[in-house]
C-alpha cells in the first residue's frame, strides 16, 4: 500500500486531462472576469483547443491495462478513455458552435466556456468513478454547470423555466441517487466499486441491494433522459439557447451512459439477471415513447429532444443485453449518433432570419433550393439519425439489434425495427419541408464555424465512416476489453 | 482481352461510376450561382454521358461473363467491419439485371430532358439510384445488399416529392414508410441469420442453409420477415397500395426506373434468397404465395379495367405481372423460375416503355386522363403505333417478349398445380381488355378535343428513347432462347437449392 504522498505522486501524471480542464477553467475565470465582454472570444478559443487537448491527451496517455488513482477512487481504462475522448471531441465542437452563436447574439459572457468546461471535468469524473462518492461528485458538478448553461438568457422566460425545471428535477433525480447509493453502503459495507463487487458476489445484499441499484439507475435514466425519465426533456430543450441543446444532446449523454456501463458492469456484474430486466425496460420505453412523441412536435428542439430518447433507447439495448460485446455496442451507437445531431444542431442555429433563430418545422422551408449544400449536408444528418443506410446511424443501429438477437431478445428488436420505422414519419417531416416546399423569407448565410462543423459531421456519418468503420469497431472493442 | 478485363474491378466500376459523375455534379454546382438554362443543359449531357458509359463497361462486364458456369463470377472481397465484407459478384440472372439496369438509365436521363427544376439535384438523385440499384444486384454480402437495397429509399422518397404531380408529398412518404416497415423485420431477420450462421456472405449462408443450418420453425419465421419486405416491393396484393400512388404522383423517368428496376429486387431478393436459403419454408407457403398472386393477378386486372388515370392503369397492370413472376418462382420448377426471371427483364422493358408512351402526350398535354385523349392516332401516327407495339407487348401477344414469360410461368406452375394456372390464364384474357380498352380510347376513333389538335408526333430524342426499347421487346419475343440460354445455370441452381430440401 503507497503512503498518501506517494500515492497523489503516482495519480497526478494519469490525472492530466483533468488537470488542464480545472486548471484552466480556474485560470479562465479570473481572466474573464478581468477582461469582461472583450475576453470571450479569446477565452472561448482557448477553451475549445484546451478541450481537444484534453481528449487528445486522454487517448495518448491510455493505459494497457486499468489504472487505480487517488486511492482507488478513479480509474484510467478503455472505457473511460473511449468516452472521455467522444465528450472533449463533442463538447469542443458544441462550444464552438456556442462562441460563434453568442458572438453573433451580443451575449459574450465568459461564463460560458468556463462552465462549459467545468461541466466537461464533472463527465470526465463520472466516466471513471471507481466509488460511489466520485460518482456523486461527478454527477453534481456536470449537472450544475448544465442549470446554470439552461438559464444563460436570465432575461427570457422561457430559458430562466428550462433551467429552473432542470433544477428542480434533476435535484430530485440525484436525491435518488444519493439515497440509492446509500442503500447499496449499507448492504454491501463498502462504497468502492471493487468491494461492492466482492461483495456482491458472495451474496450480500438481496432486496435492499437491488431496490439501491434500481435508485440508481434511476437517477442515471434522468441524466441521460431515458424514458420513462425523461419528462423535463422537451422542455429544457426548447428553453435553453440552441448551442446549449446541442451540448446537452451530445455529451452528457455520453457520461452518462459511460457510467451506467460502469456501474453495471463493475460492482454489479453479479446481479446481471436483475439489471438487465431494469435496463431493457428502459430501453423499450424509450424507443416507443421518443419515436412516437415526436410525431406530433412541430417545434425543432422538441423534436430533437424526442429524437434523443429514441437514440437513448436504441442505445441502451447494447447494455440491455447483458453481454460482454454488449458496452461496445453501445458505445459505438453513441460514437455514430453523437456527430449527426451536433451536425444536425449546427444546421439549426445557422438557420437565422433578421437575428431570430429557426424554430418550427416551417422554417426549413424551400432550402433545398436556396442552399442546395446545406440541405444535403441536413439530408445526409437526418437519413443518418433515422438509421437509414449507407448512413452511420444505420450501423449502430445493426449492431444494437445484433447483441439483442445474440442475448435471445428478438422481441426487443422488433420492438426496436418498428420505433425505427415510426421514427423516420418525423425526419421525413424535416426533409419533406427542406426539399419539397416553396422557399420561405431569405435568410442569413450561415457562418464558417457553422459550416465547418455540420460538413465535418456529415463527412463522418457517411464518407470517412465507411472508410473508418472497422477501426472505430476494433477502438471500441478494445476500450470495453481493457475494462472489466 | 476478354480473359485480361476480368482482372479489372468491373463490376465495382459500374456500380460506383455513377456516384463519381453524380459527385461531380454536385462539385460543379457549389461553383455555380442562380439558374442558368445551359449549364443544366451541360448537367444533363454529362449525367447522359456518365450513364452511357457505364452501359458500355456493363457489357464489356457481360462479354467477360461466362454463361455456362453457375458459380459467382467477376467477385470482389475487401473485409470491412462487423464480420461484414465488401463483396461483389454475379450470377447470370445477376447480370441480366445490371444489364436491364445500365441499358434503361441513359433512356430515363432522356427522358428527363423535359425537367426544367433544380436539374442539377435531379440528375445527382438519378445516378445515386442507379449506384444503389446495380449494387442490390451485384452485392455477395448480406449487409451489402441491405445497404443497397434500403438505401435506394432515400433519392427515390427525394425525385417523388420534388419532381411529382400533385399529391406527391403524399406519395412520397407512403413510398417511404411502406417500404421501410418491409424491410427492417427483414433487417432483424438477416441479424439472427448472421448469429446464427456466424457470416454474412450470401454464398456462404447458402451453403449453411443447404446443409439444414436453419430449423425449419426457424425457416418459417426468417422467410416471413423476408416476405414482408419482397412482397412489399414486389409488390404483392395486398401490400401494394403505395405502387399506383407512386407511380402516379413520379416524374416520368423515375415511374420508368420504379417499375422496371426497383419492383424487380422483389423478385430478385425471392430467388436470391427465400428459395435458396428457407427451401423448407418455401414449400410451407408455396399455396400461400399461389393465392396471393392469383388474387393479384385477377384482381388487379379488374382493377386496371376501371382506371381513369393512364398511369394508374399501367401501375395495376404492374401489379398484375409480377403476380406471375410470384408465381412462377414458388412454383419452383425450371420453366417456373426461367419464365419468372423472363417475365421481370421484359415487364422492365415493356413498363418502363408505357410509362414512356404515357410521359410523351403527358409532356404535351400535361394530363394523365384517360377520358382527354381520343384519337391520337390522327396527330401521331407514329407514336399510336410505338404505343401499340407495346400495349401488345404488355397484353403478351407472341412475338413480343410480354409473351414467353407469361406462358413458361402458366406452364411452370401448371406441373404443380393446374388450378392456379387456370386463375392466371384467367388474368391474359383480362388484360387484354384492359390494354386493349386503354389504347382504343386513347389512339382510336376522331379528335374530339379540340386541344388534340396541338399535339405533334414524336421528336428525335423521343425517337430515340424508343428504338432501343422496340429493338429489345422483338428481340426478346422473338429468339427468347437468348434469353432463356443464358440464365439457365443461375435458374437450375436455384431450382437445384429449392428441391434439394423440399421433401
Amino acid at each position: 500500500m503507497m503512503g498518501p504522498v506517494q500515492d497523489l505522486l503516482h495519480s497526478l501524471p494519469y490525472a492530466r486531462p483533468e488537470l488542464l480542464l480545472a486548471g484552466f477553467a480556474l485560470i479562465a475565470a479570473i481572466l474573464g472576469a478581468w477582461t469582461g465582454e472583450k475576453g470571450f472570444g479569446l477565452i472561448s478559443t482557448l477553451a475549445v483547443l484546451v478541450l481537444v487537448a484534453a481528449g487528445g491527451i486522454a487517448i495518448l496517455d491510455r493505459p494497457s491495462a486499468p489504472v487505480e488513482i487517488f486511492q482507488g477512487s478513479l480509474v484510467i481504462d478503455g472505457v473511460g478513455v473511449f468516452a472521455k475522448a467522444l465528450i472533449a471531441f463533442a463538447a469542443a465542437a458544441t462550444l464552438a458552435l456556442g462562441a460563434d452563436h453568442f458572438n453573433a447574439t451580443r451575449e459574450k459572457r465568459f461564463e460560458f466556456p468556463v462552465l462549459m468546461v467545468l461541466a466537461v471535468l464533472g463527465m470526465f469524473v463520472m466516466v471513471s468513478a471507481q466509488d460511489l462518492i466520485s460518482l456523486y461528485v461527478g454527477v453534481e458538478l456536470q449537472s450544475l454547470c448544465a442549470y446554470v448553461l439552461a438559464a444563460w438568457r436570465r432575461d427570457d422566460a422561457h430559458s430562466s423555466e428550462a433551467g429552473l425545471k432542470y433544477f428542480v428535477l434533476s435535484a430530485l433525480a440525484s436525491g435518488l441517487l444519493l439515497y440509492g447509493a446509500s442503500f447499496v453502503y449499507g448492504f454491501t459495507g463498502s462504497i468502492r466499486f471493487d468491494a461492492i463487487a466482492a461483495a456482491v458476489s458472495q451474496g450480500a445484499g438481496g432486496v435492499g441491494l437491488i431496490f439501491g441499484l434500481v435508485l440508481m439507475l434511476c437517477a442515471l435514466g434522468f441524466k441521460m433522459s431515458a424514458a420513462p425519465f425523461h419528462m423535463w426533456t422537451p422542455d429544457v430543450y426548447e428553453g435553453a439557447p440552441t448551442p446549449v441543446t446541442a451540448f446537452f444532446a451530445a455529451a452528457p449523454k455520453i457520461a452518462a451512459v459511460a457510467l451506467m456501463i460502469r456501474v453495471l458492469y463493475e460492482p454489479f456484474a453479479a446481479l446481471e439477471s436483475q439489471w438487465t430486466q431494469v435496463v431493457v425496460a428502459l430501453s423499450a420505453i424509450s424507443m416507443v415513447w421518443g419515436s412516437f412523441g415526436a410525431l406530433m412536435q412541430t417545434n425543432l428542439k422538441r423534436l430533437m429532444a424526442y429524437s434523443s430518447i429514441t437514440n437513448m433507447g436504441f442505445a441502451l439495448m447494447g447494455v440491455a443485453s447483458g453481454l460482454e460485446e454488449g458496452p461496445s455496442a453501445t458505445l459505438l451507437y453513441l460514437s455514430l449518433y453523437v456527430p449527426a445531431t451536433i451536425g444536425i444542431f449546427a444546421l439549426i442555429i445557422s438557420m437565422r432570419r433578421a437575428g431570430e433563430s429557426a424554430e418550427t418545422i416551417g422554417d426549413l422551408a424551400g432550402l433545398a433550393r436556396k442552399r442546395p449544400w446545406m440541405a444535403a449536408l441536413f439530408t445526409m444528418l437526418l437519413f443518418s439519425l433515422a438509421g437509414i443506410p449507407p448512413f452511420a446511424g444505420f450501423f449502430g443501429k445493426l449492431l444494437v439489434f445484433q447483441a439483442a438477437i445474440s442475448a435471445d431478445m428478438p422481441w426487443l428488436a422488433v420492438l426496436g425495427g418498428v420505433a425505427a420505422v415510426v421514427a423516420p414519419g418525423y425526419y421525413l417531416r424535416l426533409l419533406a419541408s427542406i426539399w419539397f416546399t416553396a422557399p420561405a423569407a431569405p435568410m442569413q448565410g450561415p457562418s464558417v464555424a457553422v459550416m465547418t462543423t455540420a460538413t465535418a459531421a456529415a463527412a463522418l456519418s457517411f464518407p470517412v465512416l465507411v472508410l473508418a468503420l472497422g477501426a472505430l469497431e476494433r477502438w471500441a472493442d478494445w476500450a470495453v476489453g481493457r475494462s472489466f | 482481352m476478354i480473359a485480361q478485363m476480368a482482372f479489372w474491378p468491373l463490376l465495382s466500376i459500374i456500380t460506383f461510376l455513377p456516384a463519381a459523375g453524380a459527385i461531380l455534379i454536385m462539385l460543379a454546382r457549389m461553383s455555380q450561382r442562380g439558374e442558368d438554362a445551359g449549364y443544366d443543359k451541360g448537367v444533363k449531357l454529362l449525367a447522359l454521358l456518365v450513364t452511357l458509359l457505364t452501359f458500355v463497361i456493363s457489357l464489356a462486364a457481360f462479354a467477360a461473363f461466362d454463361p455456362n458456369d453457375p458459380q459467382y463470377q467477376l467477385t470482389e472481397n475487401i473485409p470491412w467491419a462487423f464480420g461484414a465484407s465488401y463483396r461483389m459478384g454475379v450470377d447470370s440472372m445477376a447480370m441480366t439485371l445490371v444489364l436491364l439496369t445500365t441499358f434503361l438509365m441513359p433512356i430515363c436521363i432522356l427522358a428527363s430532358w423535359v425537367i426544367e427544376k433544380q436539374v442539377s439535384s435531379y440528375m445527382v438523385l438519378f445516378l445515386i439510384l442507379e449506384t444503389l440499384m446495380i449494387g442490390v444486384f451485384c452485392a455477395q454480402d448480406i449487409i451489402l445488399f441491405y445497404l443497397f437495397f434500403e438505401a435506394g429509399l432515400i433519392p427515390m422518397f427525394i425525385l417523388i416529392g420534388v419532381w411529382g404531380g400533385e399529391r406527391r408529398v403524399y406519395a412520397a412518404f407512403k413510398f417511404f414508410l411502406y417500404t421501410l416497415l418491409g424491410s427492417i423485420l427483414m433487417l432483424v431477420a438477416i441479424v439472427a441469420m448472421i448469429a446464427i450462421a456466424g457470416t454474412s456472405g450470401i454464398p456462404e449462408l447458402t451453403a449453411f442453409a443447404q446443409e439444414g443450418g436453419f430449423s425449419e420453425n426457424l425457416q418459417i419465421w426468417l422467410w416471413l420477415a423476408f416476405f414482408a419486405s419482397f412482397a412489399v416491393k414486389m409488390p404483392m396484393w395486398p401490400v401494394h397500395t403505395w405502387l399506383p400512388d407512386a407511380h402516379v404522383e413520379a416524374p416520368t423517368a423515375a415511374s420508368v426506373v420504379l417499375a422496371a428496376i426497383l419492383l424487380k429486387m422483389g423478385g430478385y431478393g425471392f430467388l436470391r434468397f427465400s428459395l435458396p436459403m428457407f427451401p423448407d419454408a418455401s414449400v410451407y407457403f408455396t399455396p400461400f404465395v399461389f393465392v396471393l398472386s392469383v388474387i393479384a393477378i385477377v384482381w388487379a386486372s379488374l382493377v386496371a379495367f376501371r382506371q381513369l388515370d393512364m398511369k394508374k392503369l399501367i401501375a395495376y397492370s404492374s401489379v398484375a405481372h409480377m403476380g406471375f413472376v410470384t408465381m412462377g418462382i414458388f412454383a419452383g420448377t425450371m420453366q417456373g423460375v426461367q419464365g419468372a426471371i423472363f417475365q421481370m427483364l421484359s415487364h422492365g422493358i415493356i413498363s418502363g416503355a408505357l410509362f414512356l408512351c404515357v410521359g410523351v402526350v403527358y409532356d404535351r398535354a400535361h394530363t394523365r386522363e384517360i377520358a382527354y385523349y381520343g384519337g391520337l392516332v390522327n396527330r401521331m401516327p407514329v407514336y399510336a403505333a410505338i404505343f401499340l407495339l407495346f400495349t401488345m407487348g404488355n397484353v403478351g401477344l407472341p412475338g413480343t417478349s410480354g409473351f414467353p414469360g407469361e406462358i413458361l410461368t402458366m406452364v411452370g406452375t401448371f406441373q404443380v398445380n393446374a388450378w392456379v394456372a387456370a386463375g392466371a390464364c384467367l388474368g391474359v384474357i383480362l388484360s387484354a381488355a384492359y390494354a386493349l380498352t386503354l389504347y382504343r380510347k386513347v389512339a382510336f376513333g376522331v379528335i374530339e378535343n379540340p386541344k388534340l389538335n396541338t399535339m405533334a408526333d414524336l421528336d428525335a430524342r423521343e425517337w430515340v428513347q424508343f428504338i432501343p426499347l422496340i429493338i429489345a421487346t422483338l428481340i426478346m419475343g422473338l429468339a427468347p432462347s437468348l434469353v432463356l440460354d443464358y440464365t439457365h445455370e443461375s435458374a437450375a441452381t436455384i431450382v437445384e437449392q429449392f428441391k434439394g430440401a423440399a421433401p
